[in-house]
């Protein structure tokens, strides 16, 4: 799925994630699943659905990970 | 379009410190709430600018390796000893020092030196992790183990008739009165995430400021240890785990002023006025080389031991010799032995122990039967004459002195010890002149100089009672 940038979206790296479920239980607006494929280090890692992202980080502080997970959120004007 | 990112920072970018294949993860578990933790910190040393004048304290348990992640001055202490380094860190560079540590590191061994540390408000941003489980070394009972919570250590569960109850370290450090600012906060939800990354920052800023001690409690998860997933785990700690450590601030003095240390002055003005070291050892004289006098004084405690070696070695350092004083005593501050060693040099003394002195002082006879042989061949022994008979080693001059009664007899009843005193500067074995003993007295009834004139008095009565007796 085409992820819209003109709203905000999360930046999973799939290598870095450890998949403890924090992140999808985290999130308000259920947007974050664990997928089905292995990282290479052998996680089923977060992935982002596509769509629903407000970009109130919650992911983000939530995930013990430093490298895992970016909020990208698009500033106007 | 132009983007906001939210990311890490204040954090290495990669930890190669870690080694190994995977050096952009963290060595934490899944799910583990130090993860969390680190980036918080991290998040506020680099908002705050605080990188470069920031020192972190890694403890020992799961957190040992935090010097693999903080972009920013680091130090890896013993067990429970974060507070130690902490305080000289903060103390010799007046850097911001944070100790990160966690359950069985702060509030087991590192009990006594938190609370020491806290309670003299020293300038360190204390983030405790209370998890209530030992991590690293395999899920064995914590200080915070809840009752009935299971561990490798108490697998029937926590019973506090066994092993006794919870500490809780906020309410613990609460009961002193110098940390500036206490908060419990969970890493388990947003809302608590965000509590919690208010009050880093706010610990932080308070160490910005130079404000004091600042104690930061996070309930965190420790999945692997507890057994249950990561996300079980945080609802265990907000439905079971805040009952016994409530959320919460417990003291906010953030308006407190910043902590000022006194300045310590070792001039030797200053350390001569401590000492009551008087002008004459400002400058010393030059003078002719003598061989070291080895003074050895030994008696019950309470028999003025001690203060007559201080008298001697003041003696000697009012005409500017090199002097020492080595005490040795028993725990008892009557009855107990006691006897010091002084010398008395015109070079440098390289130790102040003596083996073989030139001169014994023996107040009573246990103190006289143990040193006596010591004495040096030619040396002189004196001793008080109401111990009776004393056979003395061959080549040894032993001189009895009645000293209570002369000291009655010279008009100062009370004066037993100067009389012993004035004996030592009559039998001149001290190489020391007449004045620098008159110094010492001076020196040693400085606070009561009404008594100079009598003491002095003594001094020649003894004199006298030595040309005719000790000769």
């Amino acid at each position: 799925m085409e992820i819209d940038k003109n709203k905000p979206y999360p930046v999973i790296v799939p290598l870095e994630c450890k998949s403890c479920s924090r992140c999808v239980v985290a999130c308000p607006k259920q947007c974050l699943v664990i997928g089905k494929t292995l990282n290479e280090r052998g996680y089923f890692a977060a992935e982002y659905v596509g769509e629903g992202c407000v970009g109130c980080a919650s992911c983000f502080y939530s995930c013990p990970e430093p490298n895992a997970i970016q909020i990208h959120i698009p500033q106007r004007g | 379009m132009s983007e906001k990112i939210i990311e890490s920072t204040g954090l290495y970018k990669s930890f190669p410190r870690k080694g190994g294949a995977a050096q952009t993860a963290t060595h934490y578990c899944p799910g583990c709430g130090h993860g969390v933790l680190t980036k918080l910190i991290g998040e506020a040393l680099h908002d705050l600018e605080l990188q470069d004048k920031a020192v972190m304290i890694s403890p020992v348990g799961c957190a040992v390796f935090a010097y693999y992640y903080f972009d920013c001055g680091n130090i890896q202490v013993a067990h429970g000893r974060a507070p130690a380094v902490a305080t000289g860190v903060s103390r010799a560079t007046n850097q911001v020092v944070i100790s990160y540590q966690g359950d069985g590191d702060l509030a087991s061994i590192g009990l006594n030196e938190t609370l020491q540390a806290a309670n003299r408000g020293e300038k360190i941003a204390v983030f405790f992790v209370n998890n209530t489980v030992y991590g690293m070394t395999g899920g064995q009972m914590a200080p915070t183990t809840l009752v009935g919570e299971k561990t490798v250590t108490c697998p029937n569960g926590r019973d506090p008739m066994s092993q006794g109850y919870p500490v809780h370290m906020c309410e613990l450090i609460n009961n002193l009165k110098a940390p500036v600012y206490i908060e419990r906060v969970a890493l388990t939800d947003p809302a608590h995430i965000r509590q919690a990354r208010t009050a880093i920052r706010k610990a932080l800023q308070i160490q910005k400021e130079g404000k004091g001690y600042t104690f930061i409690e996070v309930l965190s998860a420790c999945p692997t240890n507890l057994k249950m997933s990561a996300v079980d785990t945080n609802k265990w700690i907000n439905e079971v785990m805040t009952k016994e450590f409530p959320l919460g601030k417990l003291r906010d003095n953030t308006e407190a002023t910043e902590v000022v240390r006194p300045v310590s002055d070792f001039s030797k003005e200053a350390l001569d006025k401590v000492f009551g070291a008087g002008k004459g050892s400002a400058e010393v004289p030059a003078q002719e080389e003598l061989p070291d006098v080895q003074v050895k004084i030994a008696g019950f405690g309470g028999q003025g031991v001690l203060s007559l070696g201080t008298m001697i070695a003041q003696a000697g350092l009012s005409v500017g010799r090199n002097v020492s004083w080595y005490p040795s005593y028993g725990p008892e501050q009557r009855g107990g032995t006691s006897n010091c060693s002084v010398t008395l040099a015109t070079h440098a003394i390289g130790s102040p122990v003596i083996y073989r002195p030139d001169l014994l002082v023996a107040m009573n006879r246990p103190s006289l039967e143990k040193f006596k042989n010591d004495v040096k061949p030619g040396g002189v022994i004196i001793y008080d004459a109401i111990m009776g008979e004393v056979e003395m080693p061959a080549g040894i001059k032993g001189i009895a002195v009645p000293a209570q009664q002369l000291a009655e007899e010279g008009g100062n009843p009370k004066g037993a010890n100067t009389v012993m005193f004035g004996l030592i500067a009559a039998l001149g074995v001290t190489r020391l002149p007449d004045v620098a003993f008159r110094n010492a007295l001076a020196n040693s009834f400085a606070k009561k100089p009404q008594l100079i004139p009598a003491n002095e008095k003594l001094l020649d009565f003894v004199r006298e009672w030595a040309e005719k007796n000790a000769k």
